[in-house]
C-alpha cells in the first residue's frame, strides 16, 4: 500500500493562508488502512482546523467527504456540485489523490494535507515499513524476496557493504541489513551460490530516473482511442 | 553460508599476482616485484588550501609506495580527491585517489577517471562510500547508481577492454589504472566476508586494503578463509592498521564505528601508557599515548606480515600523518623500493 502521514497542523493552517471555507476530502484506500487520511482522519483534522482558527479569531469552515479513491476520476465526479463554494480543496489522498483532484478541477487549489511516505505494509501493529521503490525492473527472484534498492541505505546489487554490525545497518540501529537477510534466506533456499555471481549495473532507465512513467496497453484501451 | 563449487573468480590474463605492467602505478610494480608494500593515508583539507596538501605529503613521501586521498570521507565535504592526487603527483608522492558511489553516478565516475588518468593518476581505490547521514550534509540526495563491485567491473572494463560502461568503445584507448577495493573483515556476517573478497576480486580489484586491524585473532580466521578460497593469489591483500592516538580514541573505535572491533588488549594498554601521568599534564600524557600508539603499530605490522595471504601494510594515521615516518622506519620497511629498482 501506499503509507502517508499528516503534515504537522501548523503546516497544514499555513497552506490554508485566509481560506474561508474549504472542502476536506479523504481517501477510502490505502491512507484509510494506514490511518492517515481515512473518514476518521478527515472528521479529526476538521475539527482540529475549526478549533483551531476560531482561536486565531478567524473561523474557517471546513466541509468533510471521502471518496473511495481519489486516484480515479469516476470517484471524484460527484465533489464537483457545490464545488463553487470552497476557496480550495484540502486532500487527504497521497500524492496521486492530490494530483487527480488538481487534474480533475483545474480552476480550484488543491492543498496536501498528508506526506506521503512510501510504498510499504505495516509489520507490526502502528508501524509501517518500506518495501517497494517502483524500480520498474524488478530483481526480486536474485535477492530471496528482500528488495536491496528499497531496504539497503546504499541500495547495493551487491552487498552487504562494511558497516554491518550485529546484523544491523550502520545508518540505523533499527534497520536489518538487507544483504545480510538475503544471504541468509538464500542459504536457506540452498541458492547461497548465485550471490557469487556478480550483479551488473543497473539499468535505472525503468526508473524515475527515465522521466515519468507511463504504462499503455492497448489490449484495455477502447476503441478510437476514447480510453487514452 | 558456504558457496560450493561455483567461486567466481576469474583467471587474471597472465595469472601471476599482480600482473605488472598493466598501470605503471608504482604500487603495482612494488607488489609485483614481491616486496611488501606501504600504503598510508592522507585526509585533505576542509579548505582549498593546496599547501596543507604538499606539507602532508612530504611527511609521506619516501615512506609509503602510494598514498590513498579520501573521498568526502564520513561524507563530509573536503578538498577534492583527484585534485589532491594531482598535487601529489606534483610533489611526486604516488596518489591512490579514493571514488565512491555516493556522490557521483557512472557518467561523472568515468569522466572522473580520465581526469585522474590524464593528470598522471595511476591508482583508484572503488568504495560505497560512508552513508551521507554521518557527515555535515545529512539532507543530501545520495547517488548509488552503480555499487562498488560495480565500479570495480566498470574500472577495468575501463582499462582492460577500453570501453566505457555502455559499452562505446574509447577513442585512443582506455585509462590504465591499478585497481583497488577496500575490505573489512569484521562486519558481519563475518562467515561470508571472504566471499565478498572474492566477488571483489572477480570485479577486477587488483589490491586490496582492510578496514583498521584491532583484533589480530580475528583477523587471522579471516585470512586462513581468504588463503582456503584462493584469493589471496587473485588480489594483494594490505593489511589496515593506524595509530592509535589516545585511550578515548580507542574506545570510540570499539564503540562507535560500526563493523570495527577493537580489543581489550589495546585499550588497557593506551591507559597503561599515562598510568602515574598527571591528568593536568596534558603534554606528557599526549607524548605517552602517541608512544604507545606507534609501539603498537608496528607491532601489529610486524605480526600482520607473518600471516600467510598479507601483501603489505596500509597505514591510516587519521590526521596524524607525522606518524607514518616513524612507523615505517621502526617496523624496518624504509627506505621504501625506489623506482627502476628491481
Amino acid at each position: 500500500m501506499i503509507v502517508a502521514e499528516q503534515k504537522p497542523l501548523s503546516a497544514i493552517k499555513a497552506m490554508l493562508g485566509d481560506c474561508r471555507k474549504v472542502l476536506a476530502v479523504g481517501c477510502g484506500t490505502c491512507v484509510t488502512v494506514c490511518f492517515a487520511g481515512g473518514a476518521s482522519e478527515v472528521g479529526i483534522l476538521a475539527s482540529a482546523l475549526r478549533m483551531a482558527r476560531r482561536i486565531d479569531g478567524e473561523p474557517l469552515d471546513v466541509a468533510e467527504t471521502t471518496v473511495q479513491r481519489q486516484c480515479e476520476d469516476e470517484y471524484l465526479e460527484p465533489l464537483a456540485e457545490g464545488l463553487d463554494q470552497y476557496d480550495a480543496i484540502l486532500s487527504l489522498g497521497c500524492g496521486i489523490g492530490v494530483q487527480s483532484l488538481a487534474d480533475r478541477y483545474p480552476d480550484k487549489r488543491v492543498l496536501p494535507a498528508l506526506n506521503t511516505a512510501f510504498m510499504g505494509r505495516p509489520t507490526e501493529q502502528g508501524v509501517w515499513e518500506e518495501r517497494c521503490q517502483a524500480c520498474g525492473n524488478c530483481v526480486l527472484d536474485r535477492t530471496a524476496g528482500i528488495c536491496p534498492v528499497t531496504r539497503c541505505a546504499k541500495s547495493l546489487f551487491n552487498g552487504p557493504c562494511g558497516g554491518v554490525q550485529d546484523g544491523k545497518c550502520e545508518v540505523d540501529p533499527t534497520i536489518p541489513c538487507a544483504w545480510q537477510l538475503i544471504w541468509e534466506r538464500m542459504d536457506k533456499l540452498g541458492l547461497v551460490d548465485r550471490l557469487m555471481e556478480i550483479e551488473p549495473a543497473k539499468d535505472w532507465s525503468t526508473s524515475r530516473d527515465g522521466g515519468p512513467r507511463r504504462i499503455v496497453r492497448d489490449d484495455l484501451r477502447l476503441p478510437d482511442g476514447d480510453g487514452a | 553460508m558456504a558457496p560450493q563449487g561455483r567461486i567466481a573468480i576469474e583467471e587474471r590474463r597472465g595469472g601471476a599476482l599482480p600482473e605488472a605492467g598493466k598501470s605503471g602505478s608504482n604500487l603495482e610494480r612494488v607488489l609485483a616485484q614481491g616486496h611488501f608494500a606501504v600504503t598510508g593515508e592522507l585526509g585533505p583539507p576542509k579548505s582549498h588550501n593546496a599547501a596543507l596538501v604538499r606539507e602532508k605529503a612530504a611527511l609521506l613521501k619516501g615512506y609509503v609506495d602510494a598514498a590513498n586521498i579520501t573521498d568526502n570521507q564520513t561524507g563530509i565535504v573536503r578538498l577534492s580527491s583527484i585534485a589532491a592526487g594531482i598535487l601529489l603527483v606534483q610533489e611526486g608522492l604516488e596518489p591512490v585517489i579514493q571514488m565512491t558511489c555516493r556522490d557521483r553516478n557512472r557518467l561523472a565516475m568515468q569522466s572522473d577517471l580520465l581526469g585522474a588518468a590524464a593528470h598522471g593518476i595511476r591508482n583508484v581505490l572503488c568504495l560505497s562510500g560512508d552513508h551521507q547521514s554521518f557527515g555535515n550534509h545529512p539532507g543530501a540526495k545520495n547517488v548509488h547508481d552503480i555499487d562498488s563491485m560495480q565500479l570495480l567491473r566498470m574500472v577495468k572494463e575501463l582499462r582492460d577492454e577500453s570501453r566505457f560502461q555502455c559499452g562505446e568503445a574509447i577513442p585512443g584507448g582506455g585509462p590504465r589504472l591499478f585497481i583497488g577495493a577496500a575490505a573489512n573483515p569484521f562486519a558481519d556476517p563475518v562467515g561470508l566476508r571472504q566471499y565478498r573478497l572474492a566477488k571483489k576480486a572477480a570485479a577486477g580489484a587488483d589490491f586490496v586494503q582492510t578496514q583498521l586491524i584491532f583484533d589480530l585473532p580475528r583477523f587471522k580466521d579471516y585470512m586462513k578463509r581468504v588463503v582456503d578460497l584462493g584469493v589471496h593469489e587473485k588480489v594483494a591483500i594490505l593489511a589496515g592498521v593506524g595509530p592509535l592516538k589516545s585511550t578515548g580514541m580507542a574506545r570510540y573505535l570499539r564503540d562507535k564505528v560500526p563493523g570495527l572491533t577493537v580489543a581489550d588488549e589495546y585499550i588497557e594498554r593506551m591507559a597503561g601508557a599515562v598510568a602515574g601521568i598527571s591528568e593536568e599534564d596534558k603534554a606528557a600524557r599526549r607524548d605517552a599515548w602517541r608512544a604507545e600508539g606507534i609501539r603498537i603499530c608496528v607491532e601489529q605490522i610486524q605480526q600482520v606480515r607473518e600471516i600467510e595471504g598479507v601483501a603489505g601494510v596500509h597505514i591510516m594515521a587519521i590526521e596524524w600523518e607525522a606518524a607514518i615516518k616513524p612507523i615505517v622506519e621502526a617496523a624496518g620497511l624504509a627506505p621504501r623500493p625506489a623506482a627502476g629498482a628491481p
